[in-house]
C-alpha cells in the first residue's frame, strides 16, 4: 500500500522539463485541471488580452493523472471572483483554484456547477423568449455536469458545452 | 372542490396524472352544462382575455366559448399586430397592462417559453394556447378526452401516431401524455419525419414500448386509435418526393378493410389531404368530435384555475 503511494507521487518522466507549470507566482490565482483545450475560454471569461500587462502563463494540454490532458493559467496579481468562478464553471467543470498569496496557497477552491445557472450564457434556441424579450434573464438548469449540459427551464432546448464554450469565447 | 396544484397551465408536463384525470373528468362534467336548460352562471363576472400573437381562429374560437359557456367574458386585442406590441412593447409589460382587465390571460405566442414568462409576470393565471413549437397543453387535453370519451379508457389502447412526426408538436406532446396510460406507442412516418431520438429516448427510459413503421396498412388492423398529422410540402427536398409520401399515407377508405370497429382516426386539424373527406362519413371519424372535446376541456381548466366551485 505505502509502496505504491510512493510511486504515484512521483511525476511523469513527460511532466518533469515544464518549467512553465512549475514556477511559482507571488501574488494572483492558479487556475488547474482546465477542461484540456478550454483555456482561452476561460481567459475570455476573466477578460483577460494580454494587453492588460499581468503576467499570464498558459499551459495546454499537458498530462493530468486525474483528467488525461488539462489545461492551467496562472495570473498575477490578480484573484478571480465568485462571479467569475461560476462562469468558469460552465466550460471547465473539474478545474481547482488556487489563489496565491506572498507565494503561499492562500485559498483553495475547487469549482462547483450550481443546479441552475442564471443570466450567464444565452440560450441556443433562437427563438426561445429569453433571446427576444427585453428584461428577461437566461434560466437553465443542468442537466449533466460533465461536460457541462444545460436545460433552458423557458423552452426545454438542450445546450451543449460545446455551445456554450463558443458562445463565451464570442462575448467578452 | 377538486383542484390544480399548478396555478397557470403552461406545460402537460407540469401536471400529476391524477390531475390530468381530474381535468378529464370535470371536462365530462361540463357536457351537461351545455345541453342542460339554463345557462351557467359559474364564471359570472369573470374576465378572459385572449392575448393572440399568431392567428389561430379554431384555438381562439373555442377558449371564447368554453368562456361564454360559464356564463363569463372574454376581452381581446383585435389586431394585435397593429398595437403597442408592434411598436416594440415586450410581452411582459403587456402582460403587467392586460392582468388589470382580466381574471385569467390565454397566450397564444410564437416564441418558445413565452407562456411560462408570462406567467410568471402576471398576477392572473395564465393558460398556455401554444407557443412556437414548443407546448399546447389545451391541445393535448382535448386529445386524451377524446380518446376516453370513444374508446372508455385511456389504458390498455393500441394507439399510433402517423404523419411528420418529427416537427409536429402537438403529435410530441401526445406521445408523452398518452404512454402515461399504455405501454406502447405505435409510430408511422415517411424517412426522415420520424419521432425526435430524444422522445424515443424517454419513453424507452419509461418502459414503453415504441414501434416505428413506415408500414400504415399493415399496422391499421392492430389499432384502437390512429392519431393523424398534416404532412407539409415543405419539409420534402422535391415535390415529386412529397408526392410519393403523400399517397402511401393517405387515409381513404380502401385502406381502412379489416380495422377494428372501435378505430378512432383523430387529427389536429386543419388537414390537407390526410384523410379522405369520405372517411368524414364513417363511425371511425373523430376529429370534429375533438372540437367539441376541445370546449369541453377548457371549459374545465377555466374554472380550475379561476378556483370557482364546480361540485
Ligand atoms: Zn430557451
Amino acid at each position: 500500500m505505502s509502496s505504491k503511494k510512493k510511486k504515484s507521487v512521483k511525476p511523469p518522466a513527460e511532466e518533469k522539463p515544464n518549467e512553465l507549470r512549475v514556477q511559482k507566482i507571488k501574488a494572483g490565482t492558479v487556475i488547474d485541471h482546465i477542461t484540456a483545450g478550454n483555456s482561452l475560454a476561460v481567459l475570455q471569461i476573466l477578460g483577460i488580452t494580454g494587453r492588460e500587462g499581468d503576467v499570464i502563463s498558459i499551459a495546454m494540454n499537458v498530462h493530468s493523472k486525474r483528467l488525461g490532458k488539462k489545461d492551467i493559467i496562472k495570473v498575477e496579481s490578480r484573484e478571480i471572483t465568485a462571479d467569475e468562478i461560476n462562469r468558469i464553471a460552465l466550460v471547465a467543470p473539474k478545474a481547482t483554484i488556487n489563489i496565491i498569496r506572498n507565494y503561499k496557497i492562500h485559498t483553495k477552491m475547487r469549482i462547483e456547477v450550481p443546479d441552475e445557472i442564471i443570466g450567464i450564457v444565452r440560450c441556443e434556441n433562437p427563438s426561445c423568449i429569453t433571446n427576444n424579450e427585453r428584461g428577461i434573464k437566461s434560466h437553465f438548469s443542468v442537466v449533466d455536469r460533465s461536460p457541462v449540459t444545460l436545460r433552458c427551464t423557458y423552452c426545454k432546448r438542450i445546450s451543449s458545452q460545446d455551445y456554450l464554450v463558443e458562445q463565451l469565447q464570442g462575448s467578452p | 372542490m377538486v383542484s390544480l396544484t399548478v396555478k397557470n397551465l403552461i406545460s402537460i408536463a407540469d401536471l400529476s396524472t391524477k390531475e390530468i384525470l381530474t381535468i378529464l373528468d370535470l371536462a365530462e362534467k361540463m357536457e351537461s352544462i351545455i345541453h342542460g336548460p339554463k345557462p351557467s352562471t359559474l364564471l359570472a363576472g369573470k374576465i378572459l382575455a385572449s392575448l393572440f400573437y399568431e392567428p389561430s381562429t379554431r384555438t381562439r374560437l373555442s377558449f371564447e366559448s368554453a368562456m361564454a359557456r360559464l356564463g363569463g367574458s372574454t376581452i381581446t386585442v383585435a389586431d394585435i399586430s397593429a398595437s403597442s406590441v408592434a411598436k416594440g412593447e415586450s410581452l411582459a409589460d403587456t402582460i403587467r397592462t392586460v392582468d388589470n382587465y382580466a381574471d385569467v390571460i390565454v397566450l397564444r405566442h410564437p416564441q418558445e417559453g413565452a407562456a411560462q414568462w408570462a406567467a410568471e409576470v402576471s398576477k392572473v393565471p395564465v393558460v398556455n394556447a401554444g407557443d412556437g413549437a414548443g407546448r399546447h397543453p389545451t391541445q393535448t387535453l382535448l386529445d386524451l378526452s377524446t380518446i376516453r370519451k370513444s374508446q372508455g379508457r385511456l389504458e390498455n389502447l393500441n394507439i399510433a401516431v402517423l404523419g411528420d412526426l418529427r416537427f409536429g408538436r402537438t403529435v410530441h406532446s401526445l406521445s408523452y401524455a398518452i404512454t402515461r396510460f399504455t405501454k406502447r406507442l405505435y409510430c408511422i412516418s415517411p424517412p426522415g419525419l420520424e419521432l425526435p431520438d430524444e422522445i424515443v429516448m424517454d419513453l424507452k427510459e419509461q418502459g414503453k414500448e415504441v414501434i416505428e413503421t413506415t408500414d400504415l396498412k399493415g399496422i391499421l388492423p392492430e389499432l384502437d386509435v390512429l392519431y393523424a398529422t398534416r404532412i407539409q410540402k415543405e419539409r420534402f427536398p422535391t415535390p415529386a418526393d412529397y408526392e410519393k409520401v403523400r399517397g402511401v399515407f393517405r387515409i381513404d377508405k380502401a385502406m381502412l378493410e379489416g380495422v377494428k370497429s372501435n378505430l378512432d382516426i383523430l387529427h389536429p386539424l386543419p388537414r390537407v389531404d390526410e384523410i379522405a373527406p369520405e372517411i368524414d362519413e364513417t363511425p371511425y371519424a373523430r376529429y370534429f368530435t375533438q372540437m367539441f372535446q376541445g370546449v369541453l376541456v377548457r371549459m374545465a381548466i377555466l374554472s380550475l384555475l379561476l378556483e370557482v366551485n364546480t361540485k
